[in-house]
């Protein structure tokens, strides 16, 4: 499919469970995760952001983070990385639930990003 | 002026050891404002650092630096590792091809870390220490009181971006935890350059 979505998180559970959660809207969506630090601490990893950039199977990457330090491990490796990330700074459950449901039926980028831009948050 | 591998290496050293021997006062700096976990975060990258300078000791500063942001992208965990990670890549890709001034090197730092951060001066972040330093330096005046003038501005200063500005006026009154590690590399830089002069 055109778009897979990536969630990063400073927690592997909040990662998995907006996984499990968009899911259900999107069962053809390839959807990766990035949650905690290497050893699943609490934080986040560059290394695990570019491991689920490159396990996904979209064309392009619409991702959605939560804090601070996701955001800028996400940032680095969208400069490194050959595969177009689209970065949403909006309510991480509710807006990739929203891209989720809008990807699984192939919608452009522009109507997802109209969808969610209400949600933006930061 | 410019710094050659083995002075820059001796300052990467002494940052090293300073994070190390401080990390429980970068912790309770940020049990004030943050998450508490900033000391025990460098370390972890500083601990990264030492392992990745004895795996292969860097053959030309380009290398130094980039082997520090690597240590700290991979090892550090919280915001400061992509922070800091950003100034010490690019600053390696900044004397790739030869070595540049100082006072450059520290501004396309400073730079780095304010693209990544979305961030600029005055929001009660490690810019505040970065900035005056490298304008300091353009003035050739640097040394140990601008690195603590710098430090103590980010007391009183309300912040605006990082968890800190969650807190709002709350976070008055207390150092930047990023901006004290940040003193840390600089006091090092004036050890640095102190023993050549």
């Amino acid at each position: 499919m055109k778009f897979g979505i990536v969630i990063v998180s400073h927690s592997n559970k909040i990662a998995e469970g907006v996984k499990d959660l968009i899911s259900e809207a999107a069962p053809d969506v390839s959807i990766t995760t990035a949650g905690g630090t290497d050893d699943n601490e609490i934080g986040s990893s560059m290394q695990k952001v570019q491991d689920a950039v490159d396990a996904n199977t979209g064309d392009e990457i619409l991702a959605f983070y939560d804090l601070g330090s996701s955001k800028m491990n996400l940032d680095m490796v969208s400069e490194m990385s050959d595969k177009k990330i689209h970065r949403f700074d909006v309510a991480l459950v509710e807006g990739a639930y929203a891209a989720a449901t809008l990807a699984q039926v192939d919608s452009p980028l522009e109507i997802i990003e109209n969808s969610v831009k209400d949600m933006k948050i930061k | 002026m410019k710094l050659e591998l083995n002075e820059a290496q001796k300052w990467i050293e002494l940052f090293v050891e300073k994070l190390e021997a401080n990390k429980s006062e970068l912790n309770e700096l940020d049990t004030a404002i943050g998450d508490g976990d900033h000391g025990t975060n460098m370390d972890r990258g500083a601990k990264a650092i030492t392992e990745s300078f004895a795996k292969k000791a860097p053959e030309n500063v380009s290398d130094l630096y980039k082997a520090t942001a690597f240590a700290m992208i991979q090892k550090v965990g919280g915001a400061s590792g992509p922070l800091y990670g950003t100034a010490f890549l690019d600053m390696s890709k900044a004397v790739k091809s030869e070595n540049i001034e100082l006072a450059d090197l520290i501004q396309i730092g400073a730079d780095g870390i304010k693209r990544r951060g979305e961030s600029d001066i005055k929001m009660k972040t490690m810019i505040d220490v970065w900035q005056p330093i490298a304008d300091a330096m353009k003035q050739d005046n640097f040394d140990k009181s601008v690195v603590e003038d710098a430090l103590d501005s980010t007391k009183d200063m309300v912040a605006t971006k990082g968890r800190a500005s969650y807190l709002e006026e709350k976070s008055k009154g207390h150092l930047d935890p990023g901006s004290q590690s940040s003193a840390y590399l600089f006091e090092s830089l004036v050890d640095v350059l102190g023993e050549n002069s």
